[in-house]
């Protein structure tokens, strides 16, 4: 009996944890998210009100430009900017992060280590630190305030994270699996596509995951090198919220869960890829 | 169903050959097993008939064709892994019909044959799984159906059993042997399991540090040995070769035991010279549980240290010149240690090599 009251306060001890967890680390959602539906006169109110009395959508109303009192916060821009950046960063990062993974994984070459280290200290730099070089260069290329140019930042920032992360899926592939569907009649071009690819699949969705993420969620660069609709993003489009003196807070995470949503669809539409472990029973068990 | 030719086949891993100009012609429809131990060259050597590795140097030639610059899937051949390489993500269906469907071949054909392929290996059963859910003997049937379905012209195996536990490995061997005989194909077949070379060869090819030792049907293999190391390696338990020194017409061990030369080698040797002894645990049998008691026989006693009883034989550890030698007892009585016992030495059999270079003494024709 003894044994099984202890067992019992264990459970209860790590449930009571998980949840304080759970609490830090979604309270400030969860607060964002209700905040975005209140007006600023509740959210700014003194003593703070906990449980929201007005519910509704006119923060979202004023952002995408319905009803009387309009925002001048073109949205819908900086929305197509996001998306255009993200979207397009990630595909480039995909498609050299699989090429660049596929070789490490594969190919034995000259200073394969070295590049391969290399690659992994560029992450130990922290992306601001590079912010002044980038605006210096990228003012004299003509780069500051376009898409192309976030883009490519934004490429070099997850392609070191996208070839690490590939090519740890192409290593658990045999590559026996590949010669045997050269020695079926595939070209090797053929074997990397009906075989290496699927079974790698779940790791390069990951891959396109964090890349997704990091483009769309980034802020410091993004604020240093861009100015107007042309190329700025949601995260940099917040701080439009702050006037001089007053900021909407309500505004803002109105827009915050309009950043959120595009990323949490795509996590659910991705997950079911993540789940690995394809590769088992291939080869022997 | 072709020959397949190596004429100085050479590998190089930049400045280090792993084989060193091997020539080997495999004939038509012959099941030849390339054994030796790991780091021999059988694996390179098989990966380079495959198409899978390059040839630094030399021809291979499958039937009439030289394919040293072609590709693997231009050669016509199938090949089961030893880790089965099925593909994870298809069905025993898939994974069975997929080398048809790269080939182009319409939806019944890929049909009947897969349908043919899993009725000689028993997998009817089983073709809509996926090798996840199949046990190791099924995964390998399924990567042998994968080699049938296309007919090729030969069939490579590397080590295909080795993943397996010892009972099921007994009964793919027999498995492999009974599919040549349905699949009418010229096989090459690598291992490093004397037995499985012995059991399965039409010829067995020994290797060594990217050398051929010796060509040859299993029995030649077996009864005639080129060298110690063939001597050595083909032969469970193994061949015993104890040093000793040619002296008339004896053959003398350190200490006192000598045994006389062979009848069939006395012209071949000097006396003086240095050689390695060698006798199968099968020539050295107690009086009366040998299997060979007449012809050329000595005899000498023998104390011995350890009987292992195996139900129909026994293997009896001695000493002979100082050195451990393993004898059998065919219907066997019960041994004590320590026990000294008269043993009937089949001289007839056994071999004598010449202590520098390794190789046998032997006739010249054979």
């Amino acid at each position: 009996m003894h044994g099984s009251l202890k067992k019992r306060m264990t459970t209860w001890l790590i449930w009571a944890l998980t949840f304080i967890l759970m609490v830090v680390m979604c309270v400030p959602g969860l607060w964002v998210v209700l905040t975005a539906f209140r007006p600023n006169g509740e959210v700014l109110a003194k003593p703070p009100v906990w449980i929201p009395e007005q519910f509704n959508l006119d923060n979202f109303a004023k952002i995408f430009g319905f009803g009387a009192n309009q925002l001048a916060i073109p949205v819908p821009s900086y929305f197509a900017n996001s998306l255009i950046i993200a979207l397009t960063s990630t595909a480039i990062a995909l498609l050299i992060g699989m090429s660049g993974g596929y070789a490490f994984a594969r190919y034995r070459f000259r200073f394969k280590n070295g590049m391969f280290l290399w690659l992994m200290l560029s992450r130990t730099v922290p992306g601001i630190a590079l912010s002044l070089p980038i605006f210096m260069i990228w003012s004299r290329l003509g780069l500051i305030d376009t898409k192309m140019g976030l883009i490519i930042v934004y490429v070099a920032l997850n392609v070191p994270f996208t070839i690490w992360l590939i090519d740890g899926f192409f290593r658990q592939i045999p590559k026996e699996m590949s010669e045997a569907a050269q020695v079926d009649g595939c070209t090797r071009w053929q074997a990397f596509w009906k075989i290496e690819f699927p079974l790698a699949k779940s790791g390069i969705a990951s891959a396109g995951i964090f890349a997704f993420l990091t483009s769309w969620n980034e802020y410091a660069l993004a604020s240093n090198l861009t100015r107007s609709t042309d190329s700025k993003t949601l995260p940099v489009g917040l701080m439009d919220f702050t006037a001089q003196f007053t900021i909407d807070w309500a505004g803002m995470s109105a827009m915050a869960v309009i950043i959120i949503i595009p990323a949490l669809i795509l996590t659910f539409l991705v997950q079911k890829h993540l789940i690995a472990g394809l590769t088992f029973g291939g080869v022997k068990g | 169903m072709a020959k397949i030719s190596l004429k100085n086949v050479t590998k190089n891993y930049g400045n280090l050959e792993v084989v060193h100009a091997i020539n080997l012609d495999i004939a038509h429809n012959e099941f030849v097993v390339l054994v030796g131990p790991s780091g021999c060259g059988k694996s390179t050597t098989l990966r380079m008939i495959a198409g899978l590795e390059d040839i630094s140097g030399g021809t291979i030639s499958i039937g009439p064709e030289v394919v040293n610059d072609l590709p693997p899937r231009k050669r016509n051949i199938s090949m089961v892994f030893q880790n089965y390489a099925l593909y994870p993500h298809m069905s025993v269906r898939e994974n069975l019909g997929f080398g048809l469907k790269i080939a182009k071949h319409d939806e019944a054909t890929i049909v009947a044959r897969v349908n043919e392929a899993a009725e000689v290996l028993g997998l009817d059963e089983l073709l809509e799984r996926t090798p996840a859910e199949l046990s190791g003997g099924q995964r390998q049937r399924v990567a042998m159906g994968r080699a049938i379905v296309r007919h090729p012209q030969a069939f490579l195996f590397d080590e295909p059993l080795s993943n397996l536990d010892a009972k099921l490995r007994v009964q793919m061997r027999t498995e492999i042997k009974k599919l040549h005989q349905k699949v009418k194909t010229t096989v090459v077949y690598v291992t490093h399991d004397q037995v499985e070379a012995m059991t399965l060869a039409d010829r067995i090819v020994v290797m060594k540090d990217g050398h051929i030792e010796q060509v040859g049907t299993p029995m030649e293999v077996f009864n005639h040995p080129v060298n110690t190391f063939v001597a050595s390696f083909i032969g469970s338990p193994p061949m015993n070769l104890i040093p000793a020194e040619i002296l008339g017409e004896r053959i003398q061990f350190a200490g006192e035991l000598t045994l006389p030369v062979p009848q069939r080698l006395r012209a071949l040797v000097n006396s003086g010279q240095k050689v390695v002894f060698g006798m199968r645990p099968d020539d050295l049998t107690p009086v009366g549980h040998g299997i060979a008691e007449s012809g050329d026989m000595a005899r000498i006693h023998l104390k011995v240290t350890l009987a292992e009883l195996l139900g129909t034989e026994t293997i009896l550890y001695t000493e002979v010149a100082g050195q451990e030698a393993q004898g059998k007892m065919y219907g066997p009585r019960e041994i004590g240690p320590g026990e000294i016992l008269e043993f009937d030495v089949a001289m007839e059999k056994t071999h004598l090599f010449d202590a520098v270079t390794g190789k046998s003494v032997r006739p010249h024709h054979g």
